[in-house]
């Protein structure tokens, strides 16, 4: 068994390294989230009204309530970041270095899960501190509490990254992954606009957002935050992370390869 | 004692193409062996198949007496691998791509750092062990890639196209290299199209459209006109391009 931790080690150390070189990455991570909470949050900061829902129990600013869509949001782009360059290190090659070692596949699989996990978590936490740098300051606990729900989350997301990952075959085909996963996943939850306030405008867009489980996933941080847990998120969050999970097992199993060339 | 490397009855399609048919053959413990075939022979879909990136349900392949389809991860733990294409982190520095791979085969600490030590010391690379991948020339990479394949002291080496792309001297350096590691006692697999790599004494396996055409000792499948020649005419023979 002290082998299977000596390849997560590795597997994650790997990651955090290469995540680390690229500056680029960290800034742009930490950048996309900031726009939206400064720009975007302070010009719909006057147009959209919020009631008191749960978990808040009082009124409270629009930059606030898209506080955790945001953190989600880091999630998302970092699971999207590490599915496509799976698909980089399919085509470089070194990917073929994970797949033949001994280990168990779907344990490889998980290690490369956990690495970018870590690393989304990262982001989260250098966000939500800046955040409170312009005076979004969460309960205390709430950021400990987030923890858990930031991995679960994660894991979900990152495991439909990899899912993807194993069905995009070359790297230019990616782009349209992206605007058809990454954007219609974001708009349409609770990120940035409350259910109720979607059920005003449509029903239809209402019912789909409360599918998506992006939404849960948001739900659950946004619940956690505020040291309390959203069941009915949790429950939505592990089963889209075991059924993800289990496509992207389907999507690297090496029955469905097709040969390369001499 | 086990042979190192044995298929059986090997075949696999791809559509309505047939990359592989009924390959069989094997290779000795101690012994190099060349998998000589001509571009599109299907040499790089048997080391598909064999590192169990592809799989098949005909045939039949043992890695050091394990069936690769029953016990995949005794097969994979026997082999080290050099695939035809790189697969080297260029930013990390030789001893931590060695470290990487050590752990990716369960291999840490102490034990992982002699072997590494070991492998690299085997293919005289040790005082290269601090240099980034990136640094290193063609050459040395390869020599690099070759170490890192012999960490886990596999039985068997699959090399696919090893010397694509280095120069005269590299070349000819890295298959005296390997050679040396089969005099040790270490069986070789050694995919090819290169006459030249291969020495008298090696064992050959010629693939051609994804058939066996022959398995012999080099001298003997050379005869009189060399194996350039001999190889060329069978090829020919069998409707090469």
């Amino acid at each position: 068994m002290s082998g299977w931790f000596s390849a997560l080690r590795a597997i994650v150390g790997r990651e955090a390294l290469r995540f680390l070189h690229q500056r680029g990455r960290f800034l742009s991570a930490l950048v996309r989230p900031l726009v939206w909470l400064v720009v975007f949050a302070a010009g719909f900061r006057a147009a959209l009204g919020l009631s008191i829902i749960p978990p808040y129990q009082t009124y409270i600013t629009y930059e606030v309530y898209i506080v955790p869509g945001l953190c989600g949001m880091i999630q998302l782009f970092n699971g999207m970041q590490s599915s496509l360059s799976l698909v980089y290190d399919r085509e470089m090659g070194s990917m073929r270095l994970l797949m033949t070692s001994p280990l168990p596949r779907w344990w490889l699989l998980f290690c490369k899960l956990t690495a970018g996990v870590a690393v989304s978590i990262l982001q989260v936490y250098a966000f939500l501190a800046i955040a409170a740098g312009f005076g979004i300051v969460l309960p205390p606990l709430g950021y400990l509490w987030a923890f858990p729900a930031l991995v679960l989350s994660g894991l979900m997301l990152g495991a439909l990254g990899l899912f993807i990952s194993s069905t995009v075959r070359q790297l230019e085909n990616f782009a349209g992954v992206m605007n058809f996963v990454i954007f219609p996943m974001f708009f349409l939850s609770t990120a940035l606009y409350p259910l109720w306030k979607m059920a005003e405008s449509s029903r239809l867009l209402r019912d789909i957002c409360a599918l998506n489980p992006f939404t849960h996933a948001v739900e659950l941080i946004r619940f956690a935050l505020y040291e309390s847990l959203n069941g009915w998120a949790l429950l939505w969050v592990a089963s889209g992370f075991l059924v993800f999970f289990l496509l992207a097992l389907w999507g690297y199993d090496p029955a469905r390869s097709r040969p390369g060339r001499d | 004692m086990a042979e190192a490397l044995r298929l059986e009855n090997v075949s696999l399609s791809y559509g309505a193409r047939q990359a592989l048919d009924d390959v069989s053959f094997s290779v000795a413990p101690g012994r190099f062996c060349a998998l000589l075939g001509p571009n599109g022979a299907g040499k790089s879909t048997l080391f598909g198949l064999m590192t169990r990136l592809l799989v098949t349900r005909t045939g039949r392949i043992e890695i050091a007496g394990h069936d690769i389809a029953r016990a995949p991860r005794q097969a994979l733990a026997r082999i080290g691998v050099v695939f035809q294409q790189p697969t080297l982190d260029l930013d990390l520095t030789v001893a931590r791509n060695m470290r990487y791979f050590a752990a990716l085969h369960g291999l840490s600490g102490r034990e992982a750092a002699i072997r590494i030590d070991a492998a690299l010391d085997r293919l005289a690379m040790r005082e290269r062990a601090g240099e980034k991948a990136r640094a290193l020339n063609g050459g040395h990479r390869r020599r690099m890639e070759i170490a890192r394949a012999l960490v886990h002291e596999p039985d068997l080496l699959l090399l696919d196209e090893p010397t694509v792309g280095l120069d005269a001297m590299s070349r000819k350096a890295i298959t005296a290299h390997v050679h040396d590691l089969a005099e040790d006692g270490l069986s070789v697999l050694w995919a090819t199209h290169l006459v030249d790599e291969i020495a008298p004494g090696d064992d050959v396996v010629v693939l051609h459209r994804g058939r066996v055409l022959r398995q012999a000792q080099a001298s003997d499948i050379a005869g009189p006109a060399g194996l350039a020649e001999a190889f060329l005419a069978m090829t020919a023979e069998g409707g090469g391009a």
